[in-house]
């Protein structure tokens, strides 16, 4: 077990775990670019990843990533296709799980990354991306997000990247076909969504005290006992070996 | 058709003020920073500009007051997050925006490049990115009866694309991942290339799997070696992350971001000047050579 490591590390390795072997992952910006790396290094070596641009990966890129674009992404790429191709992949269900984060996240896992309300105004963000089309259509989607208040709302102000529905239905009244979230991977817990799609706490990352986790949340969030899914756990810390590859990958910690 | 090659100054010339235009079509890969620069030069304005994550070139042109509309699903600096041309030119209405996601604007491309006025899809429902905008439509599968989302086609006036090489008629090969170029240079009334190089026919036919744009489509090419920079360009450079993270400081105010464009666009004359500016070292190290093809008869 690694004696250090930062916030976003543990972020990359848990949201890394969440990657089964033999799935096809979404990967978008930032975190996931490093997660998906360590999850085909480790302990889901036959997991392909397909990136909005084009790229189809099975292995890790040699040299560090800002983007999907960046060379060595695409350095012995299995394929750089197309982003129709990727989307109608996506579209068919052929996506097991993807990767979203967001600036605001609400009870069922809607995510704004659009227009946030800052009382006086509203801020302009940069928008959907692909973030949209893989919340609606991945099989399954895990969302990796900072914890601070101010990004978790009771509503959304703006749906970027559809949830479940607020009607307790989860995806049964939804029209988005996809399986919805199944995860949210926060700086201090990682959170599982229940048969109604609300958000509950499902482990706390190493250290982390309950009650402050879940006093940034304006709602009363439920814990795995109160959903019937276990109890709280203690979320898996980096192993010295996934430190050491987050760290190969991002060697500057630019993204971690 | 393109007949020859021309000088990117003269290539962008013939693009009128008020055109829309479909450019950043590859994602972060191979963006035509050179000929949006020249835009800004000639002073052609009141663009609207398409595009699926527009990385920097549309703060550029939008810090430039080049822009009056935005049809894009992402439009930022991917490494800092936040384009400040673009937020404060949305938040005080300068701009319109009509919001997509990158698949809703594939579509609507593809749907003009095939010639068809909308194409379906399930991704957007349940989205205000669907709810806030009057374009879309919800609909029935009229086979299956399953709910839709309607996407109605976008043909730009031009479509603007960098590529690795290109014939002087406009016959282009692209390689490296190709985001949503194929739909919009189907999709477009005018292509413009601009290509690392101009090669000789022959390189071109030599390798036909390879191209992505052919003559009959083209209106214009230009030689412009580096003509992507600072984004990456298979073959050819890598992208040059320390410009990224100082054009985010150095264009927080509009003052900042007129000084800035002092240096980097109105303050050089060609590609090369610009590329004088430029003083990370983005070459390739690890050249991967495709194994040899052959076609033959």
């Amino acid at each position: 077990m690694a004696s250090e490591y930062t916030d976003r590390e543990l972020m990359v390795t848990a949201a890394a775990s969440e990657i089964d072997d033999g799935d096809v992952a979404f990967v978008g910006m930032r975190l996931p670019l490093i997660a998906f790396q360590v999850a085909v290094s480790t302990h889901a070596p036959n997991a392909m990843a397909v990136y909005e641009s084009g790229v189809v990966r099975d292995s890790p890129a040699d040299g560090f990533i800002h983007t999907m674009c960046d060379l060595p992404n695409l350095n012995e790429a299995v394929s750089t296709t197309g982003m129709i191709d990727i989307m109608s992949r996506l579209q068919r269900g052929d996506v097991d799980v993807g990767f979203l984060g967001g600036a605001e996240i609400d009870r069922y896992g809607n995510l704004n990354t659009t227009w946030v309300d800052a009382g006086d105004r509203e801020i302009r963000l940069p928008g959907s991306g692909g973030a949209c089309d893989i919340a609606a259509m991945a099989g399954r989607t895990v969302l990796l997000m900072p914890h601070e208040p101010r990004r978790f709302v009771e509503e959304v102000n703006y749906v970027t990247s559809p949830g479940y529905a607020s009607d307790g239905s989860a995806r049964e009244n939804h029209p988005a076909p996809g399986g919805g979230p199944s995860a949210l991977v926060t700086s201090k817990a990682t959170f599982g969504f229940d048969d109604a799609g609300e958000l509950y706490l499902r482990s706390l990352h190493p250290g982390e005290d309950a009650d402050e986790v879940l006093e940034a949340f304006p709602w009363d969030v439920n814990t795995a006992e109160d959903v019937g899914e276990g109890s709280v756990t203690t979320t898996a810390e980096p192993t010295a070996e996934e430190l050491e590859l987050v760290r190969t990958f991002d060697p500057d910690g630019f993204w971690t | 058709m393109a007949t020859d090659s021309e000088p990117l100054a003269e290539a962008v010339s013939r693009i009128e003020p008020g055109s829309s235009i479909a450019t950043g079509l590859a994602l972060e890969h191979a963006i035509p920073f050179a000929a949006g620069h020249e835009l800004l030069r000639q002073g052609i304005d009141d663009l609207t500009l398409i595009g699926p994550i527009s990385d920097l070139l549309f703060d550029q042109l939008v810090g430039g007051d080049a822009v009056s509309a935005v049809r894009a699903a992402w439009a930022g600096n991917v490494s800092a997050g936040t384009g400040y041309r673009f937020r404060e030119a949305v938040e005080d209405g300068r701009i319109e925006v009509e919001d997509h996601s990158n698949f809703s604007i594939a579509l609507s491309l593809k749907a003009a490049a095939m010639g068809v006025p909308y194409l379906p899809t399930r991704s957007i429902l349940g989205s205000d990115i669907f709810e806030r905008n009057d374009r879309f439509l919800e609909s029935t599968d009229p086979f299956t009866e399953e709910t839709v989302a309607l996407i109605p086609a976008i043909s730009p006036d031009w479509t603007i694309v960098h590529a690795q090489r290109a014939s002087p008629q406009g016959d282009a090969h692209l390689w490296g991942n190709t985001g949503i170029t194929d739909p919009a240079v189907g999709a477009a009334d005018n292509v413009l290339v601009t290509a690392e190089e101009i090669v000789d026919p022959e390189v071109i036919t030599s390798d036909p799997s390879r191209v992505a744009i052919t003559r009959e489509q083209v209106t214009a090419v230009a030689e412009v070696p580096f003509g992507a920079h600072p984004s990456p360009v298979a073959g050819y450079y890598n992208r040059d992350n320390e410009y990224y993270l100082e054009y985010s400081q150095q264009t927080k105010t509009q003052e900042a971001f007129d000084e800035w464009a002092e240096t980097w666009v109105y303050g050089v004359d060609s590609r090369e000047e610009y590329r004088d500016l430029v003083e990370a070292d983005l070459s390739i190290t690890e050249p991967t050579v495709a194994a040899e093809v052959q076609y033959g008869q």
